[in-house]
């Protein structure tokens, strides 16, 4: 079952992921993609029809914390890496109204 | 002072607990050593001379006023830069972080902090991780010092490197599939990548979160042991962290497991193997066998390599790597949104989807881009279940054959990597064929079981040759002693390279 990867797959996925890309990345990693998986198609090879899914090495589910309050990171410290920020705040463009 | 770095950690640690080296010589005797090799390796993102002259003056006046010292009292190490310090940068190697300072210390931080580690330097790696040469470090390529013009091996490339050149007593280094193992192999240096939950994940910058460990790299079995004696254990604040009680590592070290039985893994021993690296893993049973060890033949059907008429490579385990893995990335990753840390682009944008998108455009490479996008891919309605759900149920395939081969031996044994250190360059074009760097580590991070890479020698062209030891989960214990059969047997540890101090 191979899927070939068009430019309006990359187009989205890049979309999906945040990425902006031009349109010569978006040729070559359409290529480069289609590739990986055509590669990853190997997958298909083998019947899986009873087999479980295993999303984790380990047999744990749920772990739940005690519902105690402890410190967290004062604000200063919160925002020390921020690109940009007003007051204790971050600050970000204007969201909504214009070409959204 | 070449005396000093040639000492392994253990053997340092001895010798300033002992007052016959002072701390602060040996910080300033590695701190010198990378001030001569450093331009020529590239090991480090950032070398944090004064907080280590100021930690080695602090272990000294321990050991003046007669205090207890901590397992690493006085060794200078390094650590992959994914992993949190809240002094200096934690870059991860990207451009996204590059300014990044993190606002607290990583688990394993602390642990070599409280154990009197001196913390030389932030090394260099693959960005976040993803790659298997240390090309994709989105600053610099880190060089092997057994041949400058080679790979170290990645994405702990730093780590290693400095590890084998003498620029650091031993590091960490972190391992998704086969980030420490591989690096180790090529630098020739022992790497151990924990069994999952064995050592806390708090402070590892997340990659694929249910495949990432922690995990030392050093010049011996020894330092190895020494190193995960103080990274390994419980932490509540890492829920995939596993409540189990830490042994004595290096206690029983140097005592052979009594009726050893070390599982050949048949798929991993093929015709198709490279020549040297297939005669080092036969020299490592006939290791065994002289140190009395039983060798039995097994089988981890879907580990295996198939390879077509055309002579290419593939493999189950690298397949269901590469959609597990990158799905938990495109997720992981979607934290750098230039709003609440790391780069923001600079131009002038009208709407919060572009600025995340330009601002990522920006900070990522292009190995991360693709990894992001074969992730969104494989999660993205549509394809989740033919790629996403197969991946995990053969996962479970490859874990299942691992549950079967333990019940038959102790340890597993193959090859680390299926060639020595490649030429930088050698394989970026082609991010397929640089995948398949991975192709006889990757199945145990899949399995979540643990792995040591150990040196076994120099190949004809002079690059080290290494093999592989599997054990099961939290078995590092019996791993490691078998491990060091192995290197007494074969008497190889501490490899020097032409480039070192």
């Amino acid at each position: 079952m191979s899927h070939p990867i068009d430019e309006k797959t990359v187009r989205h996925v890049a979309l999906l992921g945040r990425i902006e890309l031009t349109d010569e990345q978006v040729s070559t990693l359409g290529r480069q993609l289609a590739d990986i998986v055509a590669y990853v198609d190997k997958l298909q090879e083998l019947d899986t029809a009873e087999v479980e899914p295993m999303a984790h090495a380990l047999p744990i589910h749920n772990v739940l914390a005690d519902d105690v309050e402890g410190p967290s990171l004062p604000p200063e410290q919160a925002l020390a890496n921020a690109p940009q920020r007003e007051g204790d705040l971050y600050k970000v463009p204007k969201v909504i109204g214009e070409s959204q | 002072m070449s005396a000093i770095t040639d000492l392994s950690a253990l053997a340092l640690r001895d010798a300033i607990a002992a007052k016959k080296i002072s701390a602060t010589e040996a910080a300033k005797a590695y701190l010198h050593a990378i001030e001569t090799l450093e331009p020529k390796l590239c090991a480090f993102n950032e070398v944090l001379a004064d907080r280590a002259l100021l930690q080695a003056d602090d272990v000294d006046r321990r050991i003046a006023a007669g205090e207890a010292l901590g397992l690493l009292a006085g060794v200078p190490i390094a650590i992959k830069d994914n992993i949190c310090t809240s002094f200096g940068h934690t870059t991860c190697s990207s451009k996204i972080l590059a300014n990044f300072q993190a606002p607290y210390d990583a688990t394993v931080t602390q642990k070599l902090q409280q154990a009197g580690a001196v913390f030389l330097a932030k090394a260099n790696m693959d960005e976040f991780a993803m790659g298997s040469s240390t090309e994709n470090s989105g600053f610099k390529p880190t060089h092997n010092p057994w041949d400058l013009s080679r790979v170290p091996g990645g994405s702990s490339g730093g780590s290693a490197a400095a590890t084998s050149a003498r620029l650091c007593a031993a590091a960490l280094g972190s391992d998704t599939g086969g980030s420490i193992r591989q690096p180790a192999a090529f630098c020739g240096v022992a790497g151990l990548k924990p069994s999952y939950g064995r050592v806390s994940r708090l402070g590892l910058v997340a990659y694929g979160s249910s495949l990432d460990q922690i995990g030392p790299i050093g010049r011996s079995v020894a330092d190895v042991a020494l190193m995960l004696q103080v990274i390994a254990g419980y932490d509540p604040k890492d829920s995939t962290s596993v409540n189990a009680p830490v042994p004595d590592y290096l206690a029983k070290l140097d005592e052979p497991v009594a009726g050893l039985r070390v599982g050949l893994v048949k798929e991993f021993h093929s015709q198709s193997l490279n020549p040297e690296i297939r005669a080092a893993v036969d020299k490592a049973v006939e290791a065994f066998r002289t140190a009395g060890a039983t060798i039995v033949e097994v089988s981890l059907p879907h580990s295996r390599i198939d390879i077509d008429a055309e002579g290419k490579l593939s493999s189950f385990a690298v397949a269901c790597y590469y959609i597990v893995a990158t799905a938990e990335a495109s997720s992981n990753l979607a934290r750098y949104d230039g709003v609440h840390y790391g780069h923001r682009t600079a131009e002038r944008v009208n709407d919060i989807v572009t600025l995340y998108s330009r601002s990522r455009a920006e900070g990522f490479g292009e190995e991360v881009k693709r990894r992001i996008m074969l992730g969104s891919y494989a999660l993205s309605s549509g394809y989740y279940d033919a790629y996403y759900l197969k991946a995990l149920k053969v996962r479970r395939l490859i874990r299942n054959d691992f549950d079967a081969a333990f019940k038959q031996c102790d340890v597993l044994l193959g090859p680390t990597a299926p060639e020595t250190a490649f030429k930088i360059g050698a394989k970026t074009a082609d991010p397929l064929t640089m995948y398949l760097s991975d192709i006889y580590t990757i199945s145990v991070n899949l399995a979540g079981i643990a792995g040591i890479s150990v040196p076994s020698g120099l190949s004809t062209q002079k690059l080290p040759l290494a093999v592989q030891l599997l054990g099961d989960s939290l078995a590092e214990d019996k791993l490691l002693r078998a491990a060091r059969m192995y290197e007494k047997a074969i008497g190889v540890s501490e490899l020097k390279p032409p480039v070192s101090a």
